[in-house]
Order: structure tokens, then sequence, then C-alpha cells
């Protein structure tokens, strides 16, 4: 049985100030993994890396035995078509549309935006599912950050993805919030059974999700495996 | 009086192609220029700004030398589809076009810089095409930066006088726009034709400022 996880990402940045060097290697079976490190660690990178938005100077990312990209075999496959569920640090939600016709984005064909009054299926399982089905006139400025949240879920699990990517899903909320979202989304991930990587910078957020936690610091693996006991305080 | 409204149709004839004209090329350039990097892209930009700052005559001139019977490129397209580009309509449609490139690009330039990537590459994730994500993403959320240049280049072009002058000169009825046929109309002591020309094209150029103001990104686009 082939792997969940294989990724080695590499990536050299280099900006006027500084020169970061990205060196992140992971193989994993968890069905929850944590990328778990301080920010400008490189998490968000390794994460774009796998989703394809960012190309890698070498390495690999292999999803359940596939290949999405390996540069020295020169694959490549683009981000559009490798069925990732992505939710961004601030949840990159389409302000020119409304909350109905985000979460249809990804079904909509062609290059035109989905009407506001769409209808489909799937779109209103998951309007109903994240309680979102009396906003979908609503507009991205127009929700609270815990709507747009479960607004960003919506639009990533509405186009059937094969795993999810979170980048700090958390990281906007207040703190009340915040662990009722990490419990919905627990939830969530346990009944769709869907792999999922989420970055987090926060402990609490490690130990709900990690069943394997990879930290990561200035753009490498730093330590691995489940979260020690010592660290275990809150 | 009757012959006023001449100028006036043929104006609105050749700024209306320069600004279509504009708005394609002027989308085009300004997307490459925000959102590729490639060497040389500033002084691209630089170079495509000229004629914001360069003496219209001076336009005009190296138009001249270009497609002239005897330019380059004059000289190509009459050996190889007959066509003569001075003192037509069409000579004074490039003319505009150049004049009012710069204020197209320029802000179609700065309103695809002020789209967040993130969303592009949020729609890429969904499974868009990078077409898709320019008509369905990228274009909605810079439209109305983009129009307010358009209608300052349709105000632009409809002003416009050196560059058309030297290019299509000043025909009656061909190629004689409405700023030319000001400057004839004074020339000629026609004081009264001169008058109704001025208000026309005043009135024209406020209607269109007022437009481009409402249009100018203060709220975000598509928002009720």
């Amino acid at each position: 049985m082939a792997l969940t996880w294989d990724v080695d990402a590499r990536r050299r940045l280099e900006h006027a100030q500084r020169r970061f060097e990205l060196c992140v290697r992971f193989a994993s079976d968890a069905r929850r993994l944590v990328l778990f490190g301080p920010s400008g660690a490189g998490k968000s990178q390794t994460l774009k890396i796998v989703a394809g938005l960012t190309r890698a100077d070498a390495g690999h990312v292999r999803l359940g035995g596939e290949t999405l990209a390996d540069v020295a075999a020169g694959i490549d496959v683009p981000a559009r078509e490798r069925r990732l569920g992505y939710v961004f640090q601030d949840y990159a939600l389409f302000p020119h549309l409304n909350v109905l016709q985000n979460v249809a984005f990804g079904l909509q064909r062609g290059w035109r935006n989905a009407p506001r009054e769409v209808r489909h299926d799937e779109v209103q399982r998951w309007m109903h599912a994240l309680e979102l089905a009396p906003l979908s006139r609503h507009y991205p400025e127009q929700l609270s950050g815990g709507q747009r949240q479960r607004t960003a879920l919506a639009r990533a699990l509405v186009a059937r993805p094969r795993a999810l990517l979170l980048d700090e899903p958390f990281a906007a909320l207040d703190p009340e919030l915040r662990a009722r979202l990490r419990d919905e989304l627990a939830d969530l991930q346990a009944e769709l059974d869907l792999p999922l990587v989420l970055i987090t910078h926060d402990e609490r957020d490690a130990r709900r999700f990690g069943d394997e936690v990879i930290e990561i610091d200035a753009g490498r693996v730093t330590g691995g495996g489940a979260l020690r006991e010592d660290r275990d305080r809150s | 009086m009757e012959g006023a409204w001449i100028p006036l149709a043929l104006t609105l004839k050749v700024a209306g192609w320069a600004t279509l004209l504009n708005l394609v090329l002027g989308v085009g350039v300004g997307f490459v220029l925000a959102r590729r990097r490639f060497p040389g892209r500033e002084l691209l930009d630089a170079l495509l700004t000229l004629p914001m700052v360069m003496p219209p005559t001076v336009l005009g001139y190296y138009l001249l030398v270009l497609i002239g019977r005897r330019g380059p490129l004059g000289a190509w397209l009459h050996a190889h589809f007959g066509v003569q580009l001075i003192f037509t309509w069409q000579g004074a449609v490039i003319a505009a076009t150049i004049v009012a490139f710069p204020l197209v690009f320029k802000s179609a330039r700065a309103a695809f810089e002020a789209v967040d990537p993130q969303l592009e590459q949020a729609a890429r994730v969904l499974g868009l095409g990078e077409a898709a994500v320019f008509f369905r993403v990228t274009l909605p959320l810079a439209w109305r930066g983009i129009l307010a240049g358009t209608l300052l280049a349709f105000a632009r072009a409809t002003g416009e006088f050196g560059a058309t002058l030297m290019v299509a000169g000043s025909i009656p009825g061909k190629t004689q726009t409405l700023s030319v046929a000001v400057y004839e109309a004074v020339q000629a002591g026609q004081d009264d034709v001169a008058n109704f020309l001025v208000a026309v094209t005043s009135v024209t150029c406020v209607a269109v400022l007022l437009a481009a103001g409402r249009l100018v990104p203060g709220r975000v686009a598509g928002a009720p």
C-alpha cells in the first residue's frame, strides 16, 4: 500500500533582503497530518508546492502513490488537475461573488461565473451541512470570520477533492470561535475520512489534528511524530 | 451650423474605434506587465508611456515616417494590400489610439496589480484553466479601474489634435475631426461655428469625465 503523503519539497527563494532555502521532506500514512512551526518557517510554501501553486526546484509530491510532481522526471500536474481542496489562510473568497457563487465556483465550467441563484445538488448539500444556506446571497465582506471559514471549506469540499490542505484555518478567528470550529472541522474530517494536511503555529491545533506532526523551522524539518508529553501544556 | 454635426460624427467614430482598440491592446499589455516578470519590464512600461509626455506633433511625425507612403510599414501595406493610411480616417484612428494608449494600459496595469494573486491561485486549485481564471476572477475584479482609464482614453482621443493633423490632415467630411474643425473655423474667422464646436467638445468631455469619476474603484466591485 502506497503512502498517503510523500513529499520532498526543495526551493530556493531569494529576495533583496534575505535568502531562504526550503528543504522539507516527509512521508506519512497519517489521515491527519499537521505541519507545525513558527510563521516564516516555510509551511505555506510547502503546502503551495503540494497543491501545485508553486513549482519546486527539486523533489517530488506523491499522494496515495500517484505522482503529482517529480522535478527529475519532468512531471508537474497543473494545480487545476490535482483535485486538492485548499483553504487559504485568509480564505481567499472571491469578493465579487456571493456565498452561493463562491461555493459553486469549482463546479461551474467555462469562462463565466455561476448565476447568483445557481442550483446544484452538491452545492445545496454543503450549504446546508455548513449552515451557510441563510447566507447564500451575502457577499464575503458581509460575513464574520467563522462564516468566511465555513464558506471557504464548503467551496473546497464541493469540488470533491481527494485531500484537504488547510493553511492556518483558525488563525483569523477569535479564541472562543477557534475552539468550536476546531471541533467542527475534526468531526467533518472524521465523517468524510478525507486525508488532511493542516498548517499551524498553534499547539492546540496540532494536538487536535496531529495524528502525526511534522515540525518545520527555517525551511527544514526539525522534528516529527506525535507531540511529546513535555510540550503538552496549555 | 449644419456642417458642425459632420466633424462631431467623425470624431465619435475615430474616438470610438481608438477606444475599442485601446481596450483590447491596453488590457492585454497591462495584464502582461502586471503579472509577468521579464527583463526590461519597466523599460517597456516607460516606452509605452511616452505618448503621454511627448508632443503629439512629434508622435505624428514618427507615424508619418512609419506609415507614410515611403515609410517601412506604409510601403509594405501599400504593396501587399493597396492600403494607404495617410489622410484617411483610419489614419486618424491610429494617431488617436497611440496618443490615448498609455491611459488605458497604465490604469489596466494598476487595476490588475491590485487584484490579490491568491484569489487567482484559489481559482486554479478549484480546477480552472488560465483563461477561465482571467475572465472569472481577474477581469471582474479589475474592470472598474480599466473602464475608468478607458473613458479617459475616449476623452483624450476625442480631443486629439496634433498627431491627427500630421497623419490625417484636415479634409472636411473625411478626416476633419472636431478639434481640427475648431482650428480651421477660427483661422477662417467663422466665430459662430467655432463657438458651437467648442461647446459640443466641452460637453462631451465633461460627460465622459463625470462617468469616469463614478467608476473609479472606491468600493469592492460587485458588492451590492
